[in-house]
């Protein structure tokens, strides 16, 4: 079975959302406390979105301080998958696990309800299983959700294919309508909306369900690749 | 050891929209102060230190700044040192 570990902070508060989405993917998936120094042998990490250390000096700035963010640092530096949901994408971006940063949205409110996004890249582990250029409904909900990144590192974001949501109706004002952004191996993703609230039908959307299946097929068939 | 006092200044980029500063800058023009304008909003954060210097606490300072105090994408950042008397 594909481990997923959900690394708990305190101030996590979509953690019980992301263990369900990940288990109903059929991921034998577990939390991880922040003290933990290991990921028990996970495939995958996810690091859910909430309000880390509330937040304080900038939303996911002291979080990556936190024991467990070593042990997620080298899971990616090994080429493990790497999740941020909305908090969990501020987190990637402060420890520089991603580049760029989320500032505050551009409308002034905290944004909470459904948007639409277009998965531009489906070469990574948590959108390999969408169809390129598919549009679906997901929330959000964020205060800091404008991501910026300095003109070059745009540029090379967009050169190298590494915007893997883009808003339709960009709802925070982010640079190039960036919803969510990959790594130069593109083993780590990070995304404000959040696929853990659309991956039932019972929630009203289930494309976000696709997510957690992505993660699922692509470390099935990385064991595949070295039987 | 000399104990030092530091002030640290961290403001948004000027080249990044402030929303925050925007809507500040409404609330002052909505109470009368239709003069002003490029109104942006940072933090202000104070410690001491405990260095065998002024350019020891310098160092330290501009490292705290660099590495957690101030995002480097987003922010730019001042600080003061003064030794206590």
């Amino acid at each position: 079975m594909i481990r997923v570990a959900v690394v708990r902070f305190p101030g996590s508060n979509c953690d019980w959302d992301t263990l369900r989405a990940a288990r109903e993917a059929g991921a034998d998936a577990y939390f991880v406390w922040h003290r933990e120094t290991t990921l028990s042998g996970a495939d995958a990490v996810v690091l859910p979105g909430g309000f880390a250390y509330g937040d304080y000096l900038r939303a996911g700035a002291i979080a990556r301080f936190s024991p467990v963010m070593a042990a997620v640092q080298a899971h990616a530096d090994e080429g493990g998958p790497v999740l941020g949901i909305c908090n969990g994408f501020q987190v990637l971006c402060e420890a520089g696990l991603l580049p760029g940063a989320l500032m505050r949205n551009a409308g002034l409110t905290f944004v909470a309800r459904p948007v639409r996004v277009r998965v531009d890249a489906v070469d990574t582990p948590f959108t390999a299983a969408y169809r390129s250029g598919a549009i679906f409904q997901v929330p959000v909900a964020h205060g800091e959700g404008r991501y910026v990144a300095p003109p070059d590192e745009l540029r090379k974001l967009e050169a190298e294919g590494r915007v893997v949501l883009r808003y339709v109706d960009n709802p925070n004002g982010a640079m190039n309508d960036i919803a969510g952004i990959t790594n130069p191996t593109r083993n780590v993703v990070g995304m404000m909306p959040h696929p853990e609230r659309a991956a039932d039908p019972l929630l009203g959307a289930a494309d976000g369900a696709i997510t957690f299946r992505s993660v699922v097929q692509s470390v099935a068939l990385a064991r595949g690749g070295v039987r | 050891m000399p104990r030092f006092d530091v002030e640290v200044r961290v403001m948004p980029r000027a080249t990044l929209l402030d929303p925050q500063g925007q809507a500040v800058e409404h609330a002052l023009t909505a109470l009368g102060f239709r003069e002003v304008s490029r109104v942006r909003v940072g933090r202000a954060l104070t410690f001491e230190i405990d260095r065998r210097d002024a350019a020891a606490a310098e160092r330290d300072a501009r490292a705290m700044c660099e590495r957690l105090l101030a995002n480097p994408v987003t922010e730019d950042f001042t600080f003061v040192v003064r030794a206590r008397t």
